[in-house]
């Protein structure tokens, strides 16, 4: 299997240095593989990681951040290059829909000039070709060309998500790294990006790396699901086994806490359920507990969780967990 | 009147006129109109929760916000504990409507509307989507929690006024109270800000309450939360709650009855369990098949609808929902349906669907 894997990503540590305070440790030895043509749901709370962790492979960080680790895209370990070498990476063979894609154009500039700067920029092909190349992405994500020629005010939500996507598939990448690409987004347009997503992937072979913090999504679109909390990974495993054998109590919790609509409630009953909730916050991540990150808040905690913290272990075929409890 | 509804809202209008250049003012043009709301009507009974779901645009933040009165209805009536509550009626009342068009009347006529409109507000709360830009940024909580007495000027004594400034902390989940009354908001998280808001419209122990995405911007574990306190208050002070989401899963566990809208109108209402068991209306029908389920082994066949909602500036004829209908047929396209009754309470407006 490690072979085969397209990104290889090993014991990553980052942290941010900040001013008078100690540092903030973001991700604490995130390890996961991506394969071809295989979709990886990162799913956690807000500040859980996800967004560092797609921000470390890809180097983007600000100068406050410290990264250790590995990362391998097709066994050249991306840390060990130059920034120039970097560059011949980024977007060609690894692209991200950047988070609040409906924001991240800019809007003194015609939709089809910005993808077409996305393709020149790295010198791939001539500015007639390029041209040529903005209206085949667009048609793509099922676009009209001939709106290329518009700014993004004149663009809806969805169609903005979609340009962004446009935009990152421009250099043929063999991996599309995508930040909660649909949270502002209506449930149907929702559907429509995500329909758009899985057809992209059928007809280009691309691995998607999916970030979000909507569970239903990931069930919807994932193979793989790594869950995150407080910069670790709590549990690794197959869609299948996380949403039906969940082994760590936080994944447990969190699918439990999300509403489901095949079972709604018979108010004539008034039997209602009590939807679960995991009461308290993350860990600020300046203060770091010493044991399980999840202690405070786990309902299952012994006294060992406070002190130590667990390992991922293996509870299964290809499936992960970092629990105390678990043998 | 234990039995009459709290709410009762009938053929509720609200069009925003556009603005007409000085042509269409000589030419003594109508002016174009967004019909954000185009005749809607639904009632609530007391300690009820009704959903209002739909997309962006649909027009659910409008009846909201007409409820309240932050909008002028356009036509309707909106009736309110067997009341009028209308700014028509607040009007008359104030003697503004047989002034000519354009004059306000006196400063006594001026304030008197607004008078009723504190009446109606002392009786029926707001909570606002973002709870981090809907609390005042330089107030502490306390200060935050009271104004609404402060406001109205209700329990003038100082004890008073802090006990019930606790127990509507402690009710909303934010134990002990004391630990909060001099924080600021900025010290709080998401989860803790919303309750917040939700304390300052508890705190005049309202008999309606309009909660706008109560949940929408809060993290996954933390919305639970929130749901859960709302349901207790609905169980508890048996308050109203009129809903409005996007989120159907949510719906299906918060509310007793749900009404889906689509551009201005509302296209299916009914029980939720049953609407979602048995949804009639194909727009209810494709809403559902989108929403995404947490499980792997229920990916379902999706009806995906192309495009979005059209603008409300230019709605199309007939069934306005035929552009976009997967089973359209010609008959939509010349004639507005009118609602059919399903089940008990169970209604839609559709043209292919059969009447119980």
């Amino acid at each position: 299997m490690a072979e085969s894997a397209l990104l290889r990503v090993c014991n990553l540590n980052t942290e941010f240095i900040i001013p008078d305070k100690g540092p903030a440790r973001a991700l604490e030895d995130v390890s996961f593989e991506v394969h071809p043509g295989e979709t990886l749901g990162l799913v956690g709370e807000s500040g859980c990681g996800k967004t560092t962790a797609l921000m470390s492979i890809l180097r983007l960080l600000p100068s406050n951040a410290r990264i250790s680790g590995q990362v391998f895209f097709k066994d050249v370990d991306l840390f060990g290059l130059s920034e120039k070498q970097m560059r011949a990476y980024r977007w060609r063979e690894l692209a991200i829909v950047f988070q609040g894609a409906m924001n991240a154009l800019n809007p003194v500039m015609r939709v089809g000039e910005q993808i077409r700067e996305a393709i020149t920029l790295h010198g791939l092909m001539s500015s007639s070709e390029a041209e040529m190349r903005v209206g085949e992405l667009l048609e793509l994500v099922g676009i009209p060309k001939e709106r290329g020629a518009q700014y993004p005010f004149q663009y809806s939500g969805g169609m903005r998500q979609r340009a962004m996507i446009a935009m990152a598939l421009a250099c043929s990448p063999s991996v599309l790294f995508a930040d909660e690409p649909t949270t502002a987004l209506d449930v149907m347009v929702q559907a429509q990006v995500l329909e758009l997503l899985n057809d992209i992937q059928q007809r280009l072979g691309l691995a998607i790396v999916l970030v979000t913090h909507d569970l239903g999504v990931v069930a919807e679109m994932c193979d793989t699901v790594v869950v995150m909390y407080g910069g670790k990974v709590a549990e690794y495993g197959p869609v299948d086994v996380i949403f039906n054998d969940p082994q760590h109590p936080y994944t447990q919790k969190l699918l439990e806490s999300f509403p489901d609509l095949n079972e709604p409630t018979d108010p004539s009953t008034d039997s209602r359920q009590v939807l679960a909730s995991i009461p308290g916050a993350p860990p600020r991540l300046t203060e770091i507990p010493p044991g399980c990150r999840f202690e405070p808040r786990c309902h299952v905690r012994i006294e060992k969780c406070k002190t130590e913290s667990p390992p991922l272990m293996d509870v299964g075929e290809n499936h992960l967990a970092a629990c105390h409890l678990l043998k | 009147m234990p039995d009459s509804p709290l709410l009762i809202v009938e053929n509720l209008v609200k069009h925003f006129p556009l603005n007409s250049s000085l042509l269409d003012l000589l030419l003594r043009r109508e002016p174009d109109v967004v019909r954000a709301v185009d005749g809607v009507s639904f009632s609530l009974a007391r300690g009820e929760v009704l959903a209002i779901v739909g997309e962006s645009g649909c027009g659910k933040t409008t009846i909201a916000r007409t409820l309240i009165g932050l909008e002028e209805e356009t036509d309707g009536t909106i009736l309110f504990g067997g009341q009028r509550i209308g700014t028509h009626e607040r009007r008359l009342r104030a003697g503004l409507i047989p002034l000519e068009a354009g004059a306000v009347g006196t400063r006594e006529q001026q304030t008197l509307p607004r008078m009723s409109l504190k009446h109606l507000r002392q009786h029926a709360q707001m909570i606002f989507q973002d709870p981090y830009e809907s609390l005042n940024p330089r107030a502490t909580i306390f200060e935050i929690v009271a104004e609404p007495l402060v406001v109205h000027g209700l329990l003038r004594k100082r004890e008073e006024r802090i006990a019930r400034v606790k127990s509507a902390l402690e009710d909303a989940g934010l134990r002990p109270a004391e630990d909060y009354f001099l924080r600021y908001p900025h010290e709080l998280s998401g989860g803790q800000r919303q309750r917040v808001v939700i304390a300052g419209a508890m705190v005049l122990e309202p008999e309606l309450l309009i909660a706008d995405e109560p949940v929408s911007m809060l993290d996954v574990s933390i919305r639970a939360e929130i749901l859960n306190l709302l349901k207790e208050l609905q169980k508890k002070r048996g308050v109203g709650i009129v809903f409005i989401t996007h989120d159907l899963g949510t719906v299906a566990y918060f509310a007793d009855r749900l009404a889906v809208m689509y551009l201005g109108r509302i296209v299916e209402s009914g029980p939720t369990a049953e609407v979602l068991r048995n949804p009639q209306h194909p727009y209810t029908k494709a809403l559902l098949s989108v929403v995404p389920v947490p499980n792997p082994r229920l990916r379902r066949e999706r009806i995906i609808l192309q495009g979005e909602t059209p603008n409300p500036l230019n709605l199309p004829g007939g069934c306005r929902f035929h552009p976009r209908c997967p089973v359209a047929v010609a008959a939509c396209k010349q004639s507005d349906p009118a609602y059919i009754r399903v089940a008990e309470g169970h209604e839609t407006a559709c043209l292919l669907v059969q009447p119980a």
